[in-house]
């Protein structure tokens, strides 16, 4: 299947909630473009449901969750449910912003698989990113 | 000072970047050569026109800047004794942080709250709310500070409902309410409503508050927002002095007098890192703030040029690495505001970039400003960096460089239209975006982050917002609805909507709605029927 492999990877950068810190989200953004990646920035104030959905409609490799507000523990394990609710379980979740410690073991445990806190720079989150991905075309090959 | 241009004397340099955070370059020395213009004219003197060397002539001899702490987290009881906490640690004005839902104009058992409430500030539902809030503090002896935006008309009616129950009238009412909108759109992305339905309600305000709130600042024309999204110094006093200019315009559009509403206008400034940089920032808005009164927008009284400001020292510069070093960056932050001249000033907290603050941390950042105030002796005179040949030409550079946003502003037609074609968010996203490259790159060190890191630290003890705090706030709000006359509600609800679609001032039905008590979202809800939303087209 090499038209799964040579197409770029997608990748959706979302914030969930109320906060509208996206200062994160758009270096993030424009650093996967950067670096190749097709990006569809959702922009401020998104419901899980709405990102559930561009996940779903854009066939993206992975999301991003830029979440600033500390309502982390609650939009998180929803968005990631309303995924497994639709059958989407190869998506590569990561999750970033202020985001306590002690909160990642747990988020961890609902499926996300990299949870990147401030001062993360956006090589190391371009690399995750790309390998993970990667992953994923081979699965669906 | 027109001595002759020398040649600037060569020095051995180290490797790196010799440049301000806007990317300024910075010359090895500076002399009388550097000095442009008439010392009377762009210097002058503290408390003289165009206020350069600060707005008042003893600055800081006079009085000490006034020490204010922003808090709020959970619900108005956690709020209330968090305020109780620092009034009684010297603190002397209250600062009030609202949650995510009541900045965007929802109530806390709106589906779009779950999770938010309480978490970044606190909850605000109704009158009720308020009421609790401040509790047990005499309203008439503090001053207190609002952070709040696009329903800035409903909290600040609340304010005056509260006021008015202890007993103190509206005209005795001290404080702050920040208002300032444009830079919502621009920076920090919360809004009700569409650009211009939402800047007839800030002149709505500034109006009202000029006939009946002489000691109250209707606006506080903000660029923290614009620097934490990312923006250089330059971008933070260009973007913040055009919206200032702005608000002026509508306001003389609605046929005020420039006199009777500028000197309630104040600013509220952003301290980073970059110590001269910032203290140029300061010097170089009062200079453009009063000439522009002055000559552009035909000021007569001195109070209308006298451009006085808040500074935060900047959240983003914290760090989660090794947070204690946080403590020193917020000092030298700190530091440049004082030096720069400020009236009054919020320190944050060292585990900040991990968590709200702890009361520990709080205290600390509280000492920080006792230290700078009381022990390290730079307020025994006023200004004592004025004539300094660095500090006067960087001012000069920072002034030029806000002129030629201003320029490029007015190509667009004016801020209003500049935020529209997305102009002043892309300059953000890209001075963002260009300042993390720098980070990768370590052309710029941040200890801890990109240098001098160390693996294995302790966990720092964090605040947490217990869950069940929404749940109480749900039930309070609850209680409320139960509690209330609903005939009143709807017919004042049903008043607000009618005057909204006419050009009437729009804080008396807004006050007659919170009496009833109505809630801030049933008002936004009412005003949205008849003014829209607002979604933006991103750019990154």
């Amino acid at each position: 299947m090499e038209a799964a492999t040579a197409r770029k990877i997608r990748v959706v950068v979302a914030k969930p909630g109320l906060d509208g810190h996206d200062r994160g989200a758009k270096i993030i953004a424009r650093a996967l473009r950067d670096a190749g990646m097709e990006v569809i920035y959702t922009g401020l104030h998104q419901t899980p449901e709405q990102i559930a959905e561009t996940v779903i409609q854009e066939d993206a490799d992975a999301v991003g969750l830029s979440i600033l507000s500390g309502a982390h523990m609650t939009l998180v394990p929803r968005i990631v449910e309303l995924l497994s609710e639709q059958g989407v379980d190869d998506v590569l979740v990561t999750v970033g912003g202020t985001i306590p410690a002690e909160d990642i073991p747990e988020l961890k445990k609902l499926g996300v698989a990299a949870v990147f806190t401030p001062g993360a720079g956006t090589d190391e989150i371009v690399d995750f990113i790309r390998s993970g991905a990667a992953e994923r075309h081979q699965l669906s090959e | 000072m027109a001595t002759e241009p020398r040649e600037k004397p060569e020095f051995k340099q180290r490797d790196g970047e010799f440049s301000t955070m806007s990317g300024h370059p910075i010359e090895p020395l500076y002399g009388p050569e550097d000095a442009g213009g008439d010392p009377e004219q762009q210097i002058g003197r503290p408390g003289e026109y165009p206020f350069t060397r600060g707005p008042y002539p003893s600055m800081y001899r006079g009085k000490l800047w006034t020490m204010r702490q922003f808090a709020g987290f959970g619900t108005v009881e956690e709020t209330n004794e968090r305020f109780h906490y620092l009034l009684d640690h010297g603190q002397t004005g209250l600062s009030t942080a609202f949650d995510m839902p009541t900045l965007m104009g929802y109530d806390s058992d709106h589906a779009r709250s779950l999770g938010e409430v309480g978490r970044e500030g606190v909850a605000v539902d109704s009158l009720d709310d308020m009421e609790q809030l401040f509790a047990g503090i005499p309203l008439g002896g503090v001053t207190t500070s609002m952070t709040i935006n696009a329903p800035a008309a409903i909290l600040l009616a609340f304010y005056v409902l509260v006021g008015e129950e202890q007993g103190v009238p509206p005209e005795k009412l001290g404080g702050t309410i920040q208002t300032d909108i444009l830079k919502e759109y621009i920076a920090q992305k919360e809004w009700c409503f569409p650009i211009e339905p939402a800047m007839r309600l800030v002149t709505d305000m500034i109006e009202w508050c000029s006939e009946n709130m002489p000691r109250w600042h209707p606006v506080s024309i903000s660029g923290y927002h614009i620097r934490e999204a990312g923006s250089t110094a330059q971008q933070e006093l260009a973007f913040t002095l055009k919206d200032g200019f702005t608000y002026v315009e509508r306001a003389l559009e609605r046929g005020l007098d420039v006199d009777d509403f500028a000197p309630r206008l104040s600013f509220f400034f952003n301290a980073h890192i970059d110590f001269f940089e910032e203290i140029a920032k300061y010097r170089a808005a009062r200079r453009i703030w009063a000439r522009e009164m002055r000559d552009t927008y035909g000021a007569k009284r001195e109070e209308s040029m006298r451009l006085r400001f808040h500074a935060q020292t900047a959240g983003v510069s914290l760090t989660a690495q090794q947070p204690l070093n946080n403590v020193v960056r917020t000092s030298l932050e700190a530091l440049a505001a004082v030096l720069g001249g400020t009236q009054s000033l919020h320190t944050n907290s060292f585990d900040e970039a991990l968590a709200l603050p702890t009361e520990e941390a709080v205290r600390v950042a509280l000492r920080t400003q006792q230290i700078i105030g009381l022990e390290s002796g730079v307020v025994n005179t006023a200004d004592p960096l004025g004539g300094s040949w660095f500090v006067e030409k960087l001012t000069d550079e920072m002034e030029e460089a806000a002129y030629g946003y201003f320029a490029r502003i007015d190509e667009l037609g004016g801020m209003v239209e500049a935020i529209r074609q997305n102009f002043p968010q892309r300059e953000i996203a890209e001075a963002s975006f260009a300042y993390q490259q720098e980070l990768n790159e370590r052309v710029r060190i941040v200890v801890g982050v990109n240098d001098f890191t160390h693996e294995d630290e302790e966990p720092t003890p964090i605040l947490r917002i217990d869950p069940a705090l929404e749940r109480k706030q749900v039930e309070r709000l609850q209680a409320t609805r139960a509690g209330r006359d609903a005939a009143a509600v709807e017919g004042t609800l049903a008043e607000l909507k009618r005057a909204a679609a006419t050009e009437e001032n729009l804080m008396p039905p807004i006050i007659a709605a919170a009496r009833a008590r109505a809630t801030e979202g049933e008002m936004i809800a009412a005003m949205q029927e008849v003014f829209g939303t607002y979604t933006e087209s991103p750019v990154f």
